[in-house]
């Protein structure tokens, strides 16, 4: 991730992953903390890449990600105060302040 | 000029823009994800591992055949309807789809209505995770999700992922794991050597045809040490707060466990597969005829990849299950047809053929990875089976002789969010299995509330939703607070 930071946009090959370009960073705020992903990539990915699994409370415990393609409705987060957004289906945008939900 | 819309932005939809193109028409397409691709192609070049995306060269080929159309991407579309007769001297649009555009459930996102004299409907399937006591715990995704998330946003959800279901899908998913860094501990197909061997050959990757992409992931596996069982499944996920293990058993021939066989794997997380839900909403909102029993329900279509609507066709896994090459054959079709080619013209000869073809791998493909109906045995009383609203197996059963509706509204089944994309196949399962040991019988191929027959606005299962598209009240000329179209 801090790689990712510190060449924002340049071509590198990392050879071991197949990836040649590091690809900018982005960061948003996930209950007031900074987080930082990678341009492009998904709030549910930003968020499963900084080692969270689960970010919405639930009847029987917490949920995260279950489908990744927006039909499950596990992954809601707020979204700079808009609530009920997937996070699986949103692109994080720099600044994104992102809130935990609770449905019971 | 023909004003054809397509919606589904897939390897179905992209080759019914082509098609359409070629043939002259005025093409608009819409799809909800963020650029086009659909569940297949989501490479983004310097994010993720290339050796993930197969086709590239295909997606570029109809990416810049794009360039002619109108492309709604980030549209949800969350109604389609038959269009006004025109005007005298007008042409009267066949078709009316209204969506919601701009960043993914935001709130104010812009109204886009889109007339069309034709329609090809390509909204592609999602997955079929069968519950599992503990699937609700973090860690557990389907393996679609996991395919996602490796190829879209380069991570996976744990280190050490179990990898369980059925089908050859299950292939390039621990692939993918493995080249996003997790460790894959094993690959589970439920289905037994016996069905394989009736479906195709022993090992799923001897197939022709699908041979060499087939073989690839074996080689993959083999690189990676990542083991490979038939007739295994994930009978219960164990943790916390989070996976911790899984308990993995031996299936007999209906995927019912086999007693004393049972083992715990450590792992972290856990991408189920057990095959694919069509998106079938848009085709029954406009009144298609969807049929197929307990094992699936598809948009019926005629060669000519035409819906039993006018001016309404269907192309890739809402037709069937059979993958990308499939979806490609099958829009190119529809496309041309849409447009108003004969269905005799040579344009369409290639198409028909590869349909043709895949059309018999998808029936080997239902053969050998189907749904048996023991899984129902790995399912505890107090299994959640409803994700959304918490609702456990105990809950549907006791109230399986009533009809379906009403079932659904006393136990709030399919009732959430999701509006049962997630659960209804497993629900209707469970709901006929208890009518049938109610009754004394088997339960035989039927579907609930109704036959094995088809349907025009009648069986339908869960699949009839008000709303295609999550959209909030405010888009509809309301709030802004979000709807799923009941409660
Ligand atoms: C999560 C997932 C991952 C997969 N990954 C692979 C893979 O890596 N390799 C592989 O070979 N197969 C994969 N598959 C199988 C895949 O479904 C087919 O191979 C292929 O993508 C089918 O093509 P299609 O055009 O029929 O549908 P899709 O590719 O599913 O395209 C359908 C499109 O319709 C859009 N859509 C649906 N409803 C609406 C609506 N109301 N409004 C707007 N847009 C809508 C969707 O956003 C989607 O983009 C995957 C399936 C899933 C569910
Ligand atoms: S994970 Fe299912 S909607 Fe986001």
């Amino acid at each position: 991730m801090s790689a990712a930071r510190n060449a924002r946009g340049s071509i590198r090959s990392t050879g071991a992953t197949g990836l040649t370009a590091v690809p900018a960073a982005v960061e948003i705020l996930v209950e007031g903390e900074t987080v930082t992903g990678r341009a492009g990539q998904t709030i549910a990915g930003v968020l499963l890449g900084s080692g969270r699994v689960a970010w919405r409370g639930a009847q029987h415990g917490e949920r995260g990600v279950f489908c990744g393609i927006g039909v499950c409705h596990d992954c809601l987060v707020t979204v700079n105060d808009v609530e009920g957004v997937r996070a699986c289906q949103r692109e994080a945008v720099d600044g994104d302040r992102v809130e935990r939900e609770v449905r019971e | 000029m023909t004003r054809v819309a397509i919606l589904g932005a897939g390897p179905a939809g992209l080759a019914a823009a082509e098609a359409a193109l070629a043939a002259g028409a005025q093409v608009t397409v819409l799809d909800e994800g963020a650029r086009p691709g659909g569940q297949f192609w989501r490479h983004r070049p310097g994010l993720t591992d290339p050796r993930m995306q197969h086709g590239v060269r295909r997606f570029e080929q109809l990416q810049s055949a794009l360039a002619g159309a109108e492309v709604h991407s980030g549209a949800a579309v969350w109604s389609v309807e038959p269009g006004e007769p025109g005007e005298p001297g007008e042409v009267g649009g066949a078709v009316v789809l209204r969506a919601a555009v701009g960043p993914a459930d935001g709130a104010r996102r812009e109204a886009v209505v889109v007339e069309a004299d034709a329609l090809v409907i390509a909204t592609g399937a999602h997955d079929l995770a069968l519950p599992i006591p503990g699937w609700t715990l973090p860690g557990v995704t389907t393996a679609g999700a996991a395919q996602a998330l490796a190829k879209r946003d380069g991570v996976s959800v744990g280190r050490r992922t179990l990898v369980a279901g059925a089908g050859p899908f299950l292939l390039p998913v621990a692939q993918s794991l493995a080249l996003v860094g997790s460790t894959v501990v094993g690959v589970h197909e439920a289905s037994r050597i016996g069905a394989l061997a009736g479906g195709w050959l022993p090992k799923p990757w001897q197939l022709l045809g699908k041979a060499g992409e087939l073989a690839q992931y074996a080689g993959a596996l083999a690189r990676h040490r990542i083991p490979y069982r038939v007739g295994s499944g994930v009978v219960r996920v164990l943790g916390d707060e989070r996976v911790e293990g899984a308990v993995v058993a031996q299936l007999d021939a209906d995927w019912r466990p086999r007693p004393g066989t049972e083992r715990v794997i450590e792992c972290d997380a856990v991408a189920l597969g057990h095959g694919f839900v069509p998106r079938l909403e848009a085709a029954i909102m406009l009144g298609c005829e969807v049929a197929g029993d307990r094992r699936g329900r598809f948009v019926v279509v005629d060669d000519g990849q035409r819906t039993t609507r006018p001016q309404v066709f269907a192309a890739g896994e809402v037709t069937g299950i059979g993958g990308a090459d499939a979806a490609l054959a099958e829009g190119a079709i529809a496309g041309y047809r849409a447009a108003g080619v004969a269905q005799d013209d040579q344009r369409l000869h290639a198409a028909l053929r590869v349909r043709d073809r895949m059309r018999r791998f998808a029936r080997r493909l239902e053969t050998a990875h189907g749904i048996r109906p023991g899984w129902t045995a790995w399912l505890d009383d107090d299994t959640i089976v409803c994700r959304c609203e918490a609702v456990a197996k105990r809950a549907i059963v006791e109230r399986a002789e009533v009809p379906l509706r009403a079932m659904r509204l006393a136990t709030r089944a399919g009732l959430g969010p999701c509006q049962a994309r997630t659960c209804g196949r497993a629900v209707e399962a469970i709901v006929s299995e208890a009518r049938a040991s109610a009754a004394g019988v088997a339960a035989a191929g039927e579907t609930v509330d109704g036959s094995s027959s088809s349907a025009q606005g009648g069986d339908v299962g869960f699949d009839r939703r008000p709303l295609l598209a999550p959209v909030r009240l405010g888009e509809l000329g309301g709030s802004d607070r979000p709807t799923n179209g009941e409660n």
